[in-house]
Order: structure tokens, then C-alpha cells, then sequence
């Protein structure tokens, strides 16, 4: 039987890439210095999926995100991997939101497409590293979950076996479909882009994307479907405002300190670039950040 | 995320050659596949776009997938039981990761299930996987055989085969038997047509055949009974599918261990004709040797860049008397000749792959269509310049690998002798390069006739045509003076007309001739790229200028009588 699966999927700053430069000197994120990509975990998320298709002919995969318009990369790149199709929900009314705000906006999404089975995404974002969003969208669409997910076990008609990573162990659960899986960074790595794939899907965009910037083969766009990646906005998805972004995000960071590591041996660093990227080097290394 | 595409310039510089634009049109036949397949280019644009970012995509898996398993590989080693091979554990991720990203059958039409892209961009991945692991670029790499199978099977064989190749299917070439190695006529296997059966059965035994369980393989065999010779050996395609060959064992060897190395026993196994009979060995198995040599090339390249890379940061991580030692001229001087001699066999790899392109690209269409005079023309040159470059690529790429994966481990000094460095494996990994798909020494045969006949020689006086640029004028002046010293000796070598003579001074007149040749792909980089390949250019030339000085004055002082001295197997004390 085939399957219709949605993989969630955030474009996020690469905070593995951290460095000297990851500041402004204001004190806010500088998004510059800092790659923006596809969530390492959303890809493990993606990959489970593109599995559940290989093994099922005739399933699809569709890629959902919310974020800024640039998010379509996300898209692209889920398309190069082997996806069939993506959704991108872009809207200022969209920006700020927390955990609840984007998974009533996501679950209002879903709600629209309707037809789906299986919803996957990775456990967390590395940016907010919440893992809250998977779980918030199943329980506004009155769907099972499982968190954790490592393999799927079996998937036979509407039942689904999966194993899902427990503290020092693992566990295997069965339940219905449809259901929403959150996935672990220790299951599969996602697939290569496929070469085909790229070929055939670089010119991919959203409307908003090809009106700022056409690519050069504007008229072949037009017919060939694949290459108009969907957006959608406060008024596809019909949502109520004052459940998206800012207004629908009831946390309020109240302040931020600054840690000071109580350690018994000092180092000294000057300011100097060549010790601040040592310094980086050494707190990468030993996971103190990253 | 490590990119060995991304993070080597000198590739994207080769892969924008302006003869790229020729081999696109040829290759894409005005881009006629534009509306048939739905990844095929618009334009010439559009293709180089596509081939930059799929060689992208080979950099990513290299980069992050067969580089990180080549320890494990060459560890685990494949194994053999019961008659077939098993691969490393890491061997099949990396066949996996490319499978799956559609690297497989990258030189094949579309209608086949393949990317059709040129030799360039192709050979270009070859060189990547080879950094990565040179054990592995055996297997991905004789994606080449089905180069040959498209060239002489028919369209039957093409449409059961290639389209499994480009699935993903490994092919091997059955060449070698134990007493037929450099010497191919010598293939004794055993081809007989069987009416019962209505096929051919092969029955004998090969040897030193890589990754010879695959799936599909081309096998030479001797399909006329009674002869002896190179023309009564013809080419077959045996399917494993079909059963019949059996791995006997697998060798223990001193590198590329990942690469499972084959001792083949045939029992009446079934198998068709690949082209005509009694070509075998004289044109198929010539055309896939050309085709494997340029591969053996870029293997080269690859491990010189990795010798390359891994010797540059050992000796600017490692200190002693209180500094780095790349701070010490003895080391400076090994890094910066390492780095001059993977630009320059790089140059002269893609310098080839072009030449291959394009008289490829016309000998394909010349089976479409009748070509023009012109092309026809364009053809000869270019197979011409194929033909006597291939064998300058593969054995100074191959030498240089040797040359850079020594210094890599000299380098290190007595932590590179320890199995702890990657420098020992691609010490290891590097020896057989300038071996199989024939040695050094038989590329010279190969080359030497390029250097009586005035080939190379006609080819460098037209680079000397080239613009330079200004700066560089009087580094060229240097490299026309070891032209005119190449043609000096060519013509004392040439004159008595002494085969053995020839044959003794063949490979110094082939060497003086590569390092020119490469002197002036490096100025003419130097000259477009300057950041890039300006530092490589002085210190090949310096480097080049003294090599050809050696052979030079060697073959100057060397009186002819002199051979006497040479002829080991007529002294009676040995």
C-alpha cells in the first residue's frame, strides 16, 4: 500500500559552525557568519520517510516548513534527496512565534493538505533545541505520537511498529496510523543529493522567489508543475491570527545571564583573533559548546 | 562539511577549460535531449551549471563519507567464502552513497539511465574518490567498462546491460591470467560456442582481477581454436546472473586492500560475444585499456593531492626547535614541489580527458550521421592527441603519486612510518599506479613513437604559441630552451636507427617531453589563474628545467657501444 507522508522540516543557523564571528557586536545572532540549514535531525526525519517510500511504491513525501521566504532552500534540498513535493508557509504574521504558536500555524497547514498518514520530523531544532513542535502539532490534530524514533520496525496496512530510543535502552511501540513520528539524530543519515535529482529540480521556486529573482529559464517553468514550490500564507491556511507568531507566543524571555565557569585553573586569552579562534577551537572540542 | 570539490579550486578551474563549450555542443548534440528528459540541460550554460553541481555533490560524499571510511577499509579488508566476495563494511556505504546519489554510469546516454555527462566532469569525480580512497575509485571506477560495452555491443546487449550499470550494477574487466600479463596475446581461457546451450562457454582461469565478482563483466578469451596470437581472442559479457564463475581466492595485497583482487575460475560459464569475433584484444580491449589508463591518471592525481593536503598539515601542526617545520626550507621545498607536480599531472590529466571527449563525442555521432569533412578532420586530430596523451598522463600521474606519497611519509618523519597516519596508506595505496593497466615502462612503448614521429614536439611548439602572460615570459623562454634540448637529443637518439638504443634512452625522451608539455599547461593556468597556479608554475619549471638538463646530458655523453654494459641477460656472471 502506498503511503502520503508530510516530513517537517526548519531551516536553521549551523550553530556546529560556530566561531569568533558568531555575534554582532550587539549582542544578537549574526545569521552572516552563520550558515543557514536544513535541521540535522529534520534530515534524519527526511530520510525515514524517503525509506517508508522506497519501501511502499507509489507513497509521497512532501515537505512542510515555516520560516522566511529563503526557507524554500529547505525545500530544494528535500526535493534533491528524493521528496516529492514541499509547502512553505511564509508570512510576517508567521515571525516570532514559539513552540505553541508554530505548531497551531504547522497543524493548521496539515489540517489544509488533509490527506496524510504519517507525519515525521526530527526530535529538535538546533536552534531553540525545544523538541516541542512534534508533539504540540500531534496534540492539536488528536493524533498518536512517538518521539525518539530510530527504525521503523514494520509498516503493514495502518499499523506501524517503530523503535524509539529510551534512556539506556531501546523500545519498540506499535500504533495506528495516521500518526506523528519524531525522529533521533542516532537513526539513518539522510541519503546524498541525487544527481537527477539536482538536475532536474535546481530551478525549483516559490512564487514569491521567482517573481524577486526569475531563474533564466523562466518559460520552461511554466510548463513543467515540479518547479513551483507552494506557499502559503495567514490566508491560504485560513488562520487565526491571534494564534500565529508573536501574538500566539505566550513565552517572554525575562532575562539572560551571562555564565561565569567557576573554574579552579585560569587561561589566559588576549583578544587577539588568533586566541579567540583557539579558544573556540578548544570550548568545539571538549563540547562545551556546539 | 568537508567538500574535496569545494575545497580544491584547481578542479572547477579545469572544468571551465574553454574547449568545455565543443564538448558540450558534441555531447549534447545541440541539446536534443532538452525536452525528452526532465534533467537534461537547456544550454551550454545550463550543463555546466549541472556538472558543477553534481561534482559538488561527489565532493560532499567524498568529503564525508569514503575519506572517513578508508581507515576501516583498508582494516577490514573484503573477504571470500564459498566462491564470492563480500566488501568491507565501509565499501558497501560507499557504494550505497553512490548509488543513491546516481553516480553510477555518469558517462552513459540518458537513454540508458545515465547522466551522459563528458570524460571531464567524470574523470573529475574519479580524481575526488581517488583522494578519498584510491581502493575504492577501482570499484566506482569501472563504471568505465560499460564505455567499452557502449562503443562495441549491440543495441540489444546495450539496453540489458547499461541500464543495470547505470542502476548501480559493478562491472569488472577479465583480463589477466597467470601467464598472460603485460602480454595479453597470451589469453589461453577457453571460449567455445555451445549449439545446445546457444551461447559461448568459457572455461579456464583469471587472475589479479579487480572486484571479480561483479555483476557484470567483460572477459577476454580465446574464441578460435588453435591460435596463439592477439587475433584469435574475442570479448564476451558473462552475467553473474547466469552462474558458472567462481572467485577462488582473493589476494593479500599491499594496498588499494579495499579493492577486492580476484583469482577466477570459469566452469562452462555462459556468456555472449561482445562485437566481432577475433577483435577481443586488438580493439576493444585497447579501447578499454585507453579509457582505464586515463582512470589510473586521475587515481594518481587524487593521491597526490591527499599526499599533498596530509603532509601540508602535518608540517604546519607539527613543531620542533620551537617552530612549525613547514617554517624549515627542506620541508617548504618538498611541499612546494609536491603541490607543482599534482598541478601539473592534473593539468596534463584534463588536458587529456578533453582530447577524449571530443573524438569520442564525434566517433559517437559518426555512427548517428555521416560526419563533415571538418569533423572528420577534428576527429583524427583529436583521437590522435588521445592517443599520445593518455599514456604521459597515466605514467607521470602514477610516478608522481609514488614521488608525493614518499615525501608525504618523509615528511612525517618517523610518525609517518607508524600505521597511525593516513601517509602509510597512501604510500601503499599509491605503488601499484605506475603498474597495472600496464607499467611505466609499457606507457613509454606507447609514447615513444609520439616522439619519433615529431608528435609531441609539433604539439609543444603550438603552445609555445600561446599567450603568456607578461610576467611569466621569462619563465617560458626557459621552457623553449628544454624543447629545443628535447629535439636535440630525439634526433641523436633516432639517427642510427638502433632499436635497442631507442628502446634503452625511450623513456627519458618520453619523460623530457611530459615535463615540457606540462611546463606550458602550467604557465598557460598561471596565466588565467594566477593565484591558483603561479607559485606551481616557477617551481615546476625550475623543477622540469633540471629534469630535462639530467636526461639531456645523460644522453648526450652516452656512446652507443655503451648498451653493452645493459645486456643483463647475455652476461654469463648472472
Amino acid at each position: 500500500m502506498s503511503y502520503k507522508i508530510i516530513v517537517l522540516a526548519k531551516q536553521v543557523p549551523d550553530t556546529r559552525a560556530v566561531s569568533k564571528d558568531a555575534m554582532t557586536p550587539e549582542g544578537t545572532v549574526n545569521r552572516a557568519a552563520l550558515p543557514a540549514i536544513f535541521n540535522p535531525e529534520d534530515l534524519n526525519a527526511l530520510e525515514m520517510a524517503l525509506q517508508i517510500k522506497d519501501a511502499n511504491p507509489g507513497s509521497t513525501v512532501k515537505i512542510v516548513t515555516m520560516g522566511l521566504p529563503k526557507a524554500a532552500e529547505v525545500i530544494r534540498e528535500g526535493l534533491f534527496r528524493g521528496a516529492d513535493g514541499g509547502v512553505l508557509l511564509t508570512d510576517r504574521a508567521f515571525a516570532g512565534a514559539d513552540t505553541l504558536a508554530t505548531s497551531y500555524t504547522i497543524a493548521t497547514a496539515i489540517k489544509k493538505i488533509g490527506d496524510y498518514d504519517i507525519i515525521i520530523g526530527g526530535r529538535q531544532a538546533i536552534d531553540g533545541d525545544t523538541a516541542q513542535v512534534g508533539p504540540q502539532v500531534a496534540e492539536k490534530l488528536g493524533l498518536p505520537q512517538v518521539t525518539y524514533a530510530e527504525k521503523i520496525e514494520s509498516l503493514e496496512g495502518k499499523t506501524i511498529r517503530i523503535k524509539r530510543a529510551i534512556t539506556g535502552g531501546v523500545e519498540t511501540v506499535e500504533t495506528k496510523l495516521p500518526v506523528v513520528i519524531t525522529v533521533n539524530g542516532s537513526a539513518d543519515a539522510c541519503r546524498p543529493r541525487n544527481a537527477k535529482n539536482v538536475m532536474k529540480y535546481k530551478y525549483a521556486q516559490t512564487p514569491s522567489e521567482a517573481a524577486q529573482k526569475p531563474t533564466p529559464y523562466a518559460a520552461i517553468a511554466d510548463s513543467k508543475p515540479y518547479l513551483k514550490i507552494e506557499e502559503w500564507n495567514n490566508a491560504t491556511i485560513n488562520a487565526d491570527l491571534q494564534q500565529c507568531g508573536l501574538n500566539g507566543s505566550p513565552t517572554k524571555v525575562k532575562n539572560v545571564e551571562s555564565i561565569v565557569f567557576a573554574a579552579k585553573e585560569s587561561k589566559t586569552f588576549s583578544a587577539s583573533d588568533a586566541d579567540i579562534e583557539g579558544l573556540m577551537v578548544e570550548l568545539l572540542a571538549n563540547h562545551t559548546i556546539g | 562539511m568537508a567538500n574535496f570539490f569545494t575545497d580544491t579550486p584547481e578542479l572547477k578551474y579545469h572544468l571551465s577549460h574553454p574547449l568545455m563549450k565543443r564538448i558540450v555542443e558534441l555531447k549534447e548534440r545541440d541539446f536534443a535531449d532538452k525536452d525528452k528528459y526532465d534533467y537534461a540541460p537547456q544550454n551550454f550554460e545550463d550543463a555546466m551549471d549541472n556538472y558543477e553541481r553534481v561534482l559538488e555533490i561527489v565532493g560532499e560524499i567524498c568529503g564525508e563519507i569514503i575519506a572517513p571510511n578508508a581507515e576501516g577499509v583498508d582494516h577490514e579488508g573484503p573477504k571470500c567464502e564459498n566462491g564470492r566476495v563480500t566488501y568491507a563494511s565501509g565499501t558497501d556505504k560507499n557504494l550505497e552513497a553512490t548509488r543513491r546519489a546516481g553516480l553510477m554510469g555518469m558517462a552513459m546516454p540518458r537513454r540508458f539511465g545515465g547522466l551522459n555527462f563528458p570524460i571531464v566532469p567524470y574523470i573529475m569525480a574519479a580524481d575526488m574518490v581517488s583522494r578519498s580512497d584510491a581502493g575504492f575509485e577501482n570499484l566506482w571506477g569501472l563504471q568505465d567498462c560499460a564505455e567499452t560495452l557502449y562503443e562495441f555491443g549491440d543495441e540489444d546487449q546495450k539496453q540489458r546491460f547499461l541500464t543495470r550499470v547505470c542502476a548501480g550494477e559493478t562491472m569488472s574487466m577479465d583480463l589477466t591470467e597467470p601467464d598472460a600479463g603485460s602480454d595479453l596475446q597470451s589469453v589461453m581461457l577457453k571460449a567455445t560456442y555451445s549449439e545446445k546451450d546457444g551461447c559461448w562457454l568459457l572455461n579456464g582461469v583469471k587472475r589479479f582481477i579487480t572486484n571479480g565478482d561483479s555483476d557484470i563483466h567483460l572477459v577476454l578469451a580465446r574464441s578460435e581454436e588453435g591460435t596463439r596470437d592477439g587475433r584469435g581472442l574475442s570479448m564476451f559479457i558473462y552475467d553473474k546472473r547466469q552462474g558458472g564463475v567462481n572467485v577462488r581466492r582473493i589476494e593479500n595485497k599491499m594496498g588499494i586492500k579495499g579493492s577486492p583482487t580476484c583469482e577466477l575460475v570459469y566452469k562452462n560459464a555462459k556468456a555472449e560475444l561482445c562485437g566481432d569475433r577475433k577483435l577481443g584484444l586488438i580493439k576493444y580491449v585497447m579501447a578499454l585499456m585507453n579509457g582505464a589508463r586515463l582512470g589510473i591518471a586521475a587515481q594518481g592525481v587524487g593521491l597526490s593531492q591527499a599526499a599533498y593536503y596530509e603532509a601540508l598539515s602535518y608540517a604546519k601542526d607539527r613543531k620542533q626547535f620551537g617552530k612549525a617545520i613547514v617554517e624549515f626550507p627542506a620541508v617548504a621545498d618538498m611541499l612546494r614541489l609536491m603541490k607543482a607536480k599534482t598541478d601539473a599531472s592534473r593539468a596534463l590529466l584534463y588536458e587529456t580527458a578533453r582530447y577524449v571527449d571530443i573524438y569520442k563525442a564525434l566517433d559517437d555521432i559518426s555512427k548517428e550521421r555521416k560526419l563533415t569533412p571538418e569533423e572528420r578532420a577534428e576527429q583524427k586530430k583529436f583521437a590522435k592527441l588521445a592517443d599520445s596523451f593518455t599514456p604521459l598522463g597515466k605514467s607521470m600521474g602514477s610516478e608522481f603519486a609514488n614521488q608525493n606519497t614518499y615525501d608525504c611519509i618523509q615528511i612525517h618523519g618517523g610518525s609517518g612510518f607508524m600505521k597511525d597516519y593516513t601517509c602509510e596508506r597512501l604510500y601503499r595505496d599509491a605503488r601499484i599506479t605506475s603498474i597495472y593497466e600496464g607499467t611505466t615502462q609499457l606507457q613509454v612503448v606507447a609514447a615513444i613513437r609520439y616522439v619519433t614521429t615529431g608528435a609531441y614536439l609539433a604539439r609543444i611548439r603550438e603552445y609555445e604559441q600561446d599567450e603568456t602572460s607578461s610576467e611569466l615570459a621569462g619563465l617560458k623562454a626557459r621552457v623553449v630552451k628544454m624543447a629545443d634540448k628535447l629535439e636535440e637529443v630525439v634526433a641523436k637518439v633516432t639517427e642510427p636507427k638502433n632499436q635497442e638504443y631507442l628502446d634503452f634512452m625511450a623513456r627519458r625522451l618520453v619523460e623530457m617531453s611530459a615535463h615540457t608539455i606540462m611546463c606550458h599547461l602550467l604557465l598557460r593556468g598561471a596565466s588565467e589563474a594566477k593565484e591558483l597556479f603561479e607559485t606551481s608554475a616557477k617551481v615546476y619549471v625550475r623543477y622540469a628545467e633540471a629534469e630535462v638538463e639530467k636526461h639531456y646530458s645523460y644522453i648526450k655523453s652516452f656512446e652507443i657501444e655503451s648498451l653493452a654494459d645493459y645486456r643483463v641477460a647475455e652476461s654469463a656472471a648472472e
